[in-house]
């Protein structure tokens, strides 16, 4: 069903690589992530250390790797979760309608005002620099776009003559939103996952960057940039390689979600199916 | 119009309450509090410290005092910045981050703007290919990566601008493109659909037909028309610059509100922290009146109301 673009077929390709690299880490990584080779502090990239080492003689590929780990954990599972909360709450909001629906929507329109990346900040902050924390701060805001769309999507389908249809059979609320609602914006759903990771990948790593996320020793793509922020003017490689993996990472989820988007989103204007 | 203006600024209010409100909780909810220090603060003195700043109390009550003293404007002493009153620091700081937003949208409208209409008036060329091509990349960049790999480029490498601080002109320019660069990605996308929607429409045909110049259709007939849809983005895009740009004035070593509020979220500095979020607030609901102002002025199907 392919055919269409090579960037997704590439930008596919590279997420499942950096994804089985990242699952595999303890066993792809040269060393651990914080082995400390203390001759070779600071120093390029070389045979032994194919990206240099940081100001402690950490290899900076390992580093990566397992940095790997909490970038794409952080990215695809807060994605997940808001998936998860939004689809339920607006399909709940959007199918009982009336006043529980305009209650509904008044909670989402306030997350909505708050100035997200600044709440992120701050639940960040307060819950204690961490995966959880950061996990909970992002959860915590992105749910509500998820809701928005989903409620309007289900607001229009469930006027279809088919949900009428089983409405009239009797079938349950339960099971016409599951069984005969969901199939049809699943591929919006997904539209939307691919979208959305790589925004709270890009989060996360803001954060960690200006040293408010992932805390040493553990150590994210944005933690690992920071490390090399400091020491940009000199050995500008240990920069380089964690804002690569990064952008990488992020536009491949773009071209990704492009792809799929034509192919899955029925409002989609170049869809050729 | 004025009836519009004040409508909206009403209603913008009770969204400031809950940002407030919302905001105040969240930070008294986990425990740990400005006075918690390192260097720990003989107990008389710490409990004399929290009666003067009303911590001793609890917090429903605490809320109660403070919005009380919000709303009649005052935003009460920084516990960090002994002397200063939050207000003075936004006063010092917040024209900073203003100018660098100001620069940034700049930077947004005058790369996105003309790369979306040279894109879709050479559809398909190699050239719209390449637009799309670093309109992608500049989605998909983060702003720190951005400010970071131009500062090493332009500033360590060819010391041709400071790598920062905020002095002058000279001082700007980094910043205001690293924090712009993204959003002129996708001002440049969404230019491109709109005016290649726009130059299918049969009143080009028209213009065209009676044999108007083609620099006469894109600027006075494609490009008016195209404008809407990057207006009513702008709101949103507004926002986006606003709040992101601490990462660059963390980056640069700006002295604007960014930084002001990371630190102040490191130091629990309840008044600080409520005054920089709901300055942001403000300037939020502001942006989206004016976008919405531009709109209803720009397009006379749109009635303001």
């Amino acid at each position: 069903m392919w055919q269409y673009s090579l960037t997704s077929k590439l930008s596919a390709g590279f997420l499942l690589m950096v994804s089985a690299i990242a699952v595999l880490a303890p066993w792809v990584a040269p060393y651990s992530y914080e082995t400390q080779d203390t001759l070779q502090t600071l120093a390029f990239p070389s045979l032994d250390h194919w990206m240099g080492t940081d100001r402690l003689g950490r290899d900076l590929l390992s580093r990566m790797i397992y940095g790997a780990r909490v970038s794409l954990f952080i990215g695809v599972f807060t994605t997940l979760f808001a998936l998860l909360v939004g689809t339920v709450y607006g399909a709940i909001s959007a199918y009982v309608g009336g006043r529980t629906d305009n209650l509904m929507m008044r909670l989402v329109d306030v997350v909505f005002a708050l100035p997200d990346l600044l709440m992120i900040i701050l639940i960040t902050v307060l819950m204690g620099r961490g995966v959880a924390g950061v996990f909970v701060a992002l959860s915590l805001v992105s749910w509500v776009t998820v809701a928005r769309l989903v409620r309007g999507e289900v607001l229009r389908i469930k006027e279809y003559p088919y949900v009428q249809a089983a409405r009239a059979l009797g079938a349950s609320p339960t099971r016409i939103l599951v069984r005969e609602i969901l199939p049809n914006i699943l591929g919006i759903l997904i539209v939307t996952l691919s979208f959305r990771i790589p925004m709270a990948i890009l989060a996360e790593s803001t954060l960690s960057f200006i040293g408010l996320g992932i805390a040493p020793p553990f150590s994210s793509w944005g933690t690992l940039a920071n490390d090399g922020w400091t020491a940009i003017k000199f050995y500008p490689h240990l920069i380089l390689f964690p804002s690569l993996a990064i952008f990488l990472t992020i536009l491949s989820f773009n071209f990704l979600g492009d792809g799929l988007r034509e192919v899955l989103d029925p409002r989609s204007s170049k869809r050729r199916l | 119009m004025l009836r519009f203006i004040v409508r909206r600024i009403l209603l913008g209010i009770p969204v400031l309450v809950t940002v407030a409100t919302l905001t105040f909780f969240i930070m008294h909810w986990v425990p740990g509090g400005p006075f918690d220090t390192e260097k720990i603060l003989p107990p008389e003195i710490k409990a004399n410290v929290e009666a003067k700043y009303h911590l001793d109390k609890p917090v429903p009550l605490q809320y109660l005092l403070y919005m009380k003293q919000l709303f009649q404007g005052d935003l009460g002493p920084s516990y960090k910045y002994l002397g200063r009153d939050v207000s003075d620091i936004i006063r010092d700081t917040f024209p900073v981050s203003f100018t660098l937003g100001l620069c940034a949208v700049l930077v947004v409208l005058g790369l996105g703007v003309p790369a979306g209409m040279i894109s879709a008036y050479w559809q398909n060329s190699l050239l719209d290919r390449s637009v799309l091509f670093v309109a992608a990349m500049g989605i998909s960049v983060p702003s720190f990566v951005l400010g970071a790999i131009s500062v090493w480029i332009f500033s360590h490498h060819w010391h041709w601008l400071p790598p920062a601080l905020w002095e002058g002109p000279r001082h700007m320019i980094l910043p205001a493109f690293a924090l712009g660069a993204g959003f002129a990605g996708y001002v440049a996308r969404l230019t491109r659909t709109k005016v290649l929607d726009v130059l299918s429409s049969d009143y080009i045909r028209t213009a065209r037909a009676k044999g108007l110049t083609e620099p006469v259709i894109m600027f006075k007939h494609v490009l008016i028309n195209s404008i809407y849809p990057i207006v009513s983005v702008m709101g949103p895009l507004t926002a986006g610059l606003i709040t992101g740009s601490f990462v660059i004035e963390f980056i640069f070593s700006i002295p604007g509100m960014g930084r002001f509020f990371i630190t102040a979220v490191t130091n629990r500095d309840y008044p600080l922290i409520m005054g920089v979020t709901l300055v942001y607030a403000v300037l939020i609901v502001i942006a989206n009146l004016v976008v919405d102002m531009i709109y209803g002025w720009l397009d006379p199907r749109v009635t303001l109301k």
